[in-house]
This record gives structure tokens, C-alpha cells and sequence, in this order.
């Protein structure tokens, strides 16, 4: 079997090693990227002569594996019509458009060029769910973020203070659950809710709790820190999606002033802030809605210790899901389409609901506008992020289309023109003034080296310097010449090459091979704690439906390869 | 319009799923063409032709087109899916989904049509001449865009189920319908000459259902408002009105709350 490989003559475009467009070879031996030199003359020869050469992207926030993407599958058969494919020779018979199978996930994030995912929210609970689903999706690199925004625990430590339990806890739950990072969804509001109440702002007290959500979200991040975690605190913020929210934003991005990052990762950065379009709005009610993306965009660009990633909306049909049980209940309540909801005891909530993200409707148009300006007014492409919060603001199968849109101002200026109301959108927003094109460069930026870094996984992903792990995408479009913003997305969504691991997995844009992939979860090490693990057996006889025997993610549910990242915090 | 005649000749052994008959994929193809066109027994994928003569060529468009199906199409799906022009008549009894997601054009069912005919209609003219089966001018499974469009007339009886999340068009039944008639409606309006059973207008926002005869038991989310004298596909005569479902959420237009209307004659 073919371990190396000498991928030559392609326009390299890696932030990690700086090199801009430059022809270059990369050379590829025993799953890793190493000096061209190292490689004997036996190496396969992938002729990239004219084409894009990038790392393989690294995604930051989907939703893309779990109980809520499953009922979102169950509940929606609408959404498979007519989207099935029978199974081919390297790939088996996938479906879906906003959520697809497990199997599709793999192929149309590696047809794109992706290797590396993470699945945005995992409720404890339900985390052996998480990861049957996980290892049923081939090909990519995935971990899952449980959420502790509302977790009965960490809010007790909290409220006390206890930062050195509450990293206790949060180290045996990553353990238990296998999960990867510290999430937290609407802090303090989803509890809220079980109450009939929510957080709308920072300093709204959850019931019974009496702590509010910036209590939490300081309390998180700072245990994040003790603990010295790849990733940094991953939060979605209050007051998702309503008029005048980017104040709530700000309060929010705030607290990260005065938090060192403290890790052994390379990662210099404390929160990150997800799909933060849905959290730029300016305005009072959906008459006077407007974008706040500069405001949000200026602090975002002074404070370098936060990463954000965009939530782009595609203008789809697509299914909202989220652990912010309020949210989808008042997103149900505006377009009175279907409604899941579910209540996970002391963790968490979630909620599903489809929405249609018209180009006739001028507050979708505005959306749309935002997510778009996020990317263009960012001045450090490694800290902000291309997402669509799948499928959340779109599916993920779109990000090639979001591509040509940021790349090519041309391709936005048709998209306004043939709004229904791109007179009042173009008021609304910033868009329309804006004349900057990402490049290349840039765009390996926000989908490659910027993520990895702030995952505390730049030692492995989103590069192509040698040690790296062989995960290169090889795309159909040459930067010397002149290009029509359709061509980036064609590029864009059907790679020439693709390998991940040193295995090849697309070639000509169809699926060769499922792969090698690993689940990535942190083991974090902490000192003996007697307390906290006496208030888990404790919850667990008092509160908990299940014991926790049942509740561990044990071996039988794991991928078979998986990437287990080691953190020492014991004192 | 050119004139396409396929007859069964060989039954499936399993369900044919033969939604390749419709005048838009057959535009344009002469009578071989056509019968190499693919369809569905099972999980295999086969053609046309190895069930069916095809006798006569296409016109150039679907609008110049009209397919006869002669023979037992009994356990054959999908006749007339997505047709957007020109005419297809079936001599005698279909399976499911007959004229499903129908966009334009005439489809005439001279027998019975099991379920989901003319599900997701947009637009066009259905006629079924025997009985319907239940989920007639419905939603896909899941889906809050039921029958959007046109017309669906059925001479005999309907069953369950009919013009779930109906948002637009017409049906009429000129026989007897099952339990659960437009629920979830949003718009359109049903037409019922002979009997409904129960749950008339379930969870209905907007939309109409005229009931000409008996309805063993009316919802009780229906509230009484006035007698009125009606034209209806024909006959003039004296309606109670109701509206309805009192249960489900109401929109408000030019200032008045909007209900569903269940007609029923006196």
C-alpha cells in the first residue's frame, strides 16, 4: 500500500508556514506532511499543476451528530424528499438536504475539502448518541463540545465561586462523555426557561440558581484556564436572534477583558463566540431591524483574546436546532411551523424548529447581509471564522457558495440586485459599500490555520508545514487567472484531491474511501477531589433518571481511532 | 398533441415506481426513447419497456403531449408526478401518488386511485372518475405545504386523511369521505357532496369545507355564526356556517380575525 506521496506544482496556500500562492510541492509520508526531500522516489505523484493546494478545512461549530440532529432527521422526512442517492462504489446510499445522514455529513464535508469537524453542542446526557452517530460519520476527524451553561453543577461552584470544583467536575464530565470543549448555550437562560422565565440579558438571574449568565460565563472561562484546555470557552450568547441583541453581545465579549489564556496548546485566546451574525442585530422589532456588525466588528478587532465565527445565512430552507430551548419556542411561535423540544435533567434543553430564510423577506435578506460582513470587516482572518452554524443559518454544503460571495463583490452585488426588497436591505446594512475580496490566502485563514489554533489543535490541522498530519485538499481553480464567482463555488464544492491522513478519500470529487477517522475527546487530569466526586454520586442517586453506570461514554460507543488530547492539571 | 399509448404487458412482481410516466419526461422522445426511460421494482432499476408497449411518439413538448395507460396499472406508483402540461389518461385503476406534486396540465383516472393522489398539488386538473384513497391532495409525509393549487375532482368516495395542510386549490368529492378532512388547513377549500364522518377541519386556521351532507360528529372547536344561501360547483342552496378550529392559532386581516369556514347544507 502507497504511503507516500508527493502532491506537485499546485498554488500553496498555507497561513501556518506563510506561504501565499506559491507553487510548491507537499510531500506526504506515513500520514504525515514532511520535507519534500524525505519522500523516495517511489511516492505517488499527484500532478496539482494549476490548482488551489490548502490544508484540509477544520470546522468549528456544526451541528452534525446527536439526539437533536436525529430528531431533527425523524421529524422532518420532508427534508430527504427526492435527496437520496444510491450507494456507489466507495460511498454508501446517503440523503438529507439541512440534516443529512451520518454518511452524507462525512462525504459532502470531504468533497469540500474538510477533515477535521466538531459537533457544536452534546448534551451529557445523550453524549453515547453523540458518538454512535460520530462513528457512523465517515472520513472526518470529529469531537463534540458538551454544554455546561446551564449545568445544575457548574452552576453551584459557580455561585460559590469554586472554580477549583467546578474544574473538577468539568474534567470528569469531558472524561465521562468524551467531549472535547467547554460550551455553553444561553447561559443561565435555558435553565430560565424550565421556570417559563429566560435570561435576556447579562445580568438576569436564573431562578433558584441566583446567578447570572456573565457569572457563569466569567466562572467557565476562568476554569478553562485552571484547567489549560486546548479549546477556549465556546459560547452562544444571550438573546439569540432578537432586534437590539449586539448590546447583549458586547456585554458579553467584555468579560474576556483582563482573562489570560493559560495552555499548553499555543492557543492565545479565552471566549469564543459563535455565529455571532445572530447576534448583531440592532433595532427594536423586525420593522426597524438593522446590522450592529460594525459595532460588534470593532471590539472584536481590538480584543485579541476572543475568536468568533460568522453564522452565514444561505438563504435556504433548512431546520434550526439549538440547546436554547427559549429561542426555538419564540422561533415557532413567529413562523408557527413544527416545534421538538425536550427538557435533558440537569444539563440542558433542546429545541428544533424549520425555517425557510427567503430572499423575499427583508429581515432574512439583512441576516444574510450581516453574516457576510462579519468575514469583510474582520482585520485578523485567524480569528474569525467562515460557519453557518449548521443547519442553523444554512446547511454546510453551502460554505463554497459563501466562499464566492466573500471573494468576489461582484457576486454580491447580483445577490442584492435580485433581493425583493434590496433597497430597504441595502439601508440596513453595511454590505453594499463594501468593496474588500478575501483571498485565497485569507480564506485558509478562517477555515484552516484560525480554527485549529483556536481549538489548541494547530500542531495538527488546518497546515502543511511537516509533522502535520496529511490532511490536503486540492482544488480546480487557478489564482493566476481571471474567474467567475460561480467557478469558486464549483471549485469549491467538488475538490480534485483530497486526502485525509495520508489516505486519498475524494479524487475528482467523488468519494474514493471512508477513510481513517478518529473521535478527538481531552482527557484533563486534576487533583483527587472527594467533594465533587461525592456531589456526582450524589445527583446521581437524588436527580438523575439514569445511574451512572449508564451514563458513561464507555468503549462499545467510541470510534476505533481515537485522538485522545492530554491535559495535566493537577497542582 | 401527439398521442402515446402504453400498455401494461408485463406485471411487476413487486411495485412498479414509474414516475417517468408524465408528459414532461416523455417531450420530445419517440416510442423507443420512451421505453428505455428508467422506473422502479424494488431496488432495482429497470425500464419501461419491460413492462409496458409503447406505442407512438412524443410531442415536442409535454404541452403537446397526451399519454393513454391501458392495461392493469394496478400496482403501478407515480403516474404523472410533477407533470407541468399536456394530458395523461389512465383506463382503469392505479396505485399510489397517482399525479403527485402536479404542477399544471390534465390527468384523468377513469378507475380508482389508491392513496396520496395529487399530494403537493400546485396547479393543473385532476380527475379520478372511480374512488380515491385516503391522503388525497395531501402534504408529503412531514411537510406544512399541502396542496398549493388547482383542481381535484373525484366521482366517487375519499378516503382518510384528505387535503391535510391544504393551503390553496380545490377538491371536490362528489361521494363520501373518512375521518380527518382539511386538518391543519391554511387555505383552499373542500368540497363534499355525499357524507363525512368525523374530525371535519382539525387544527384548521383558514381555508373552507363545505359539507352537502351528514357529519356524524362535528369538531367541537366549530362555533355556529349564520345561515347563508350559497352557489356551490353548481348547486344554489342554504348553508350553516361555522368557524373553526377555535382551538388552533387565528390570523388577523384588516383588522378581523381569521377562520376556517365549515359549510354545512341545511
Amino acid at each position: 500500500m502507497t504511503t507516500e506521496y508527493i502532491i506537485k506544482n499546485g498554488f500553496v496556500f498555507d497561513p501556518v508556514q506563510g506561504i501565499k500562492g506559491d507553487k510548491a510541492d507537499v510531500a506526504v509520508k506515513d500520514g504525515k506532511i514532511v520535507k519534500s526531500t524525505e519522500v523516495s522516489s517511489k511516492a505517488k505523484v499527484i500532478d496539482a499543476a494549476g490548482k488551489t493546494v490548502m490544508a484540509g478545512a477544520v470546522e468549528i461549530h456544526a451541528h452534525i451528530a446527536g439526539p437533536k440532529v436525529n430528531e431533527g432527521r425523524n421529524y422532518r422526512p420532508e427534508d430527504k424528499l427526492f435527496t437520496y442517492t444510491p450507494k456507489k462504489k466507495g460511498s454508501r446510499m446517503a440523503g438529507g438536504f439541512s440534516i443529512p445522514t451520518t454518511f452524507k455529513t462525512g462525504y459532502e464535508y470531504a468533497k469540500m475539502g474538510y477533515t477535521t469537524c466538531m459537533e457544536a453542542a452534546m448534551p451529557p446526557l445523550f453524549a453515547r448518541h453523540v458518538h454512535e452517530e460520530i462513528k457512523d460519520t465517515p472520513i472526518i476527524d470529529e469531537g463534540a463540545y458538551p454544554v455546561f451553561g446551564n449545568n445544575w453543577f457548574v452552576m453551584e461552584y459557580l455561585k460559590n465561586g469554586e472554580i477549583e470544583n467546578a474544574a473538577a467536575y468539568v474534567a470528569w464530565l469531558l472524561n465521562s462523555t468524551k467531549g472535547y470543549a467547554v460550551k455553553v448555550v444561553n447561559p443561565g437562560g435555558t435553565e430560565a426557561w424550565g421556570w417559563g422565565l429566560n435570561c435576556l440579558t447579562v445580568n438576569d438571574p436564573v431562578p433558584y440558581f441566583d446567578i447570572t449568565p456573565a457569572e457563569i460565563m466569567t466562572g467557565l472561562m476562568k476554569t478553562n484556564e485552571y484547567l489549560g484546555l486546548p479549546h477556549s470557552m465556546h459560547v452562544h450568547q444571550n438573546s439569540l436572534g432578537n432586534p437590539g441583541n449586539y448590546t447583549v453581545t458586547l456585554d458579553s465579549l467584555k468579560l474576556a477583558e483582563g482573562i489570560k489564556a493559560k495552555n499548553t496548546f499555543g492557543r492565545e485566546t479565552v471566549l469564543h463566540s459563535t455565529h455571532i451574525q445572530f447576534h448583531s442585530y440592532g433595532g427594536d422589532n423586525w420593522g426597524n431591524f438593522e446590522s450592529k456588525s460594525k459595532e460588534v466588528m470593532d471590539y472584536v478587532n481590538r480584543q485579541k483574546n476572543i475568536t468568533v465565527d460568522t453564522g452565514c445565512v444561505t438563504l435556504d430552507e433548512t431546520t434550526t436546532m439549538t440547546a436554547d430551548g427559549p429561542f426555538e419556542h419564540h422561533l415557532t411561535e413567529l413562523n408557527h411551523l413544527k416545534w421538538a423540544n425536550v427538557d435533558v435533567e440537569l444539563e440542558t434543553a433542546a429545541g428544533i424548529v424549520p425555517y425557510v430564510y427567503s430572499p423575499d423577506i427583508k429581515v432574512c435578506e439583512i441576516q444574510w447581509a450581516i453574516g457576510l460582513e462579519i468575514a469583510l470587516m474582520t482585520k485578523d482572518p485567524m480569528r474569525t471564522f467562515i460557519t453557518t452554524d449548521h443547519p442553523n443559518a444554512g446547511p454546510f454544503i453551502r460554505y463554497p457558495r459563501i466562499f464566492s460571495w466573500l471573494m468576489s463583490a461582484e457576486a454580491r452585488r447580483d445577490r442584492i440586485e435580485s433581493f425583493k426588497h434590496s433597497a430597504k436591505m441595502v439601508e440596513a446594512t453595511h454590505l453594499a459599500g463594501m468593496d474588500r475580496e478575501i483571498s485565497l490566502y485569507e480564506l485558509a485563514q478562517m477555515t484552516r490555520a484560525g480554527p485549529a489554533k483556536s481549538l489548541g489543535l494547530a500542531s495538527v490541522y488546518g497546515g502543511l508545514a511537516p509533522g502535520m498530519d496529511a490532511d490536503v485538499a486540492v482544488y480546480n481553480f487557478n489564482p493566476e487567472k481571471s474567474y467567475k464567482p460561480a467557478e469558486i463555488e464549483k471549485a469549491f464544492s467538488a475538490a480534485a484531491f483530497v486526502m485525509k491522513t495520508g489516505t486519498p478519500v475524494v479524487i475528482d470529487g467523488e468519494i474514493v474511501s471512508n477513510g481513517n477517522k478518529r473521535t478527538i475527546w481531552v482527557n484533563a487530569k486534576v487533583n483527587e477531589n472527594p467533594q465533587v466526586m461525592r456531589d456526582i454520586k450524589e445527583k446521581f442517586l437524588k436527580y438523575y433518571s439514569v445511574t451512572q453506570g449508564n451514563y458513561d461514554v464507555t468503549k462499545h460507543f467510541l470510534s476505533g481511532n481515537p485522538r485522545v488530547i492530554e491535559v495535566d492539571a493537577t497542582t | 398533441m401527439e398521442t402515446v399509448t402504453v400498455t401494461m404487458k408485463t406485471q411487476p412482481v413487486l411495485f412498479l415506481e414509474a414516475d417517468n410516466i408524465s408528459p414532461d419526461a416523455f417531450a420530445g422522445k419517440t416510442a423507443a426513447d420512451i421505453a428505455s426511460l428508467h422506473a422502479y421494482e424494488g431496488r432495482e432499476q429497470t425500464t419501461l419497456g419491460k413492462y409496458f408497449d409503447v406505442s407512438g411518439d412524443a410531442g415536442a413538448t409535454a404541452a403537446d403531449t397526451r399519454i393513454v395507460v391501458k392495461g392493469d396499472v394496478s400496482r403501478v406508483k407515480y403516474i404523472g408526478m410533477k407533470m407541468s402540461a399536456g394530458e395523461v389518461v389512465i383506463e382503469k385503476d392505479a396505485d399510489m401518488y397517482v399525479g403527485a406534486w402536479m404542477q399544471g396540465g390534465k390527468l384523468i383516472a377513469k378507475g380508482s386511485v389508491d392513496a396520496f393522489a395529487g399530494i403537493g398539488m400546485k396547479g393543473g386538473e385532476l380527475l379520478i372518475e372511480g374512488n380515491a384513497g385516503n391522503y388525497l391532495g395531501a402534504a408529503y409525509r412531514g411537510d406544512w405545504r399541502g396542496m398549493q393549487g388547482g383542481l381535484i375532482r373525484v366521482k366517487g368516495n375519499a378516503g382518510s386523511d384528505i387535503a391535510y395542510f391544504m393551503n390553496g386549490g380545490t377538491i371536490i368529492v362528489e361521494g363520501d369521505v373518512d375521518v380527518h378532512v382539511a386538518t391543519h388547513a391554511e387555505g383552499g377549500r373542500v368540497i363534499i357532496k355525499g357524507n363525512a364522518k368525523s374530525k371535519v377541519g382539525g387544527q384548521m386556521v383558514e381555508g373552507e369545507i363545505v359539507v352537502f351532507g351528514g357529519i356524524d360528529v362535528m369538531m367541537p372547536g366549530f362555533k355556529f355564526v349564520k345561515d347563508e344561501e350559497l352557489e356551490i360547483d353548481g348547486t344554489t342552496a342554504k348553508f350553516s356556517l361555522f368557524h373553526g378550529d377555535l382551538g388552533e392559532r387565528h390570523p388577523k386581516r384588516k383588522g378581523q380575525i381569521v377562520y376556517g369556514k365549515l359549510y354545512q347544507k341545511i
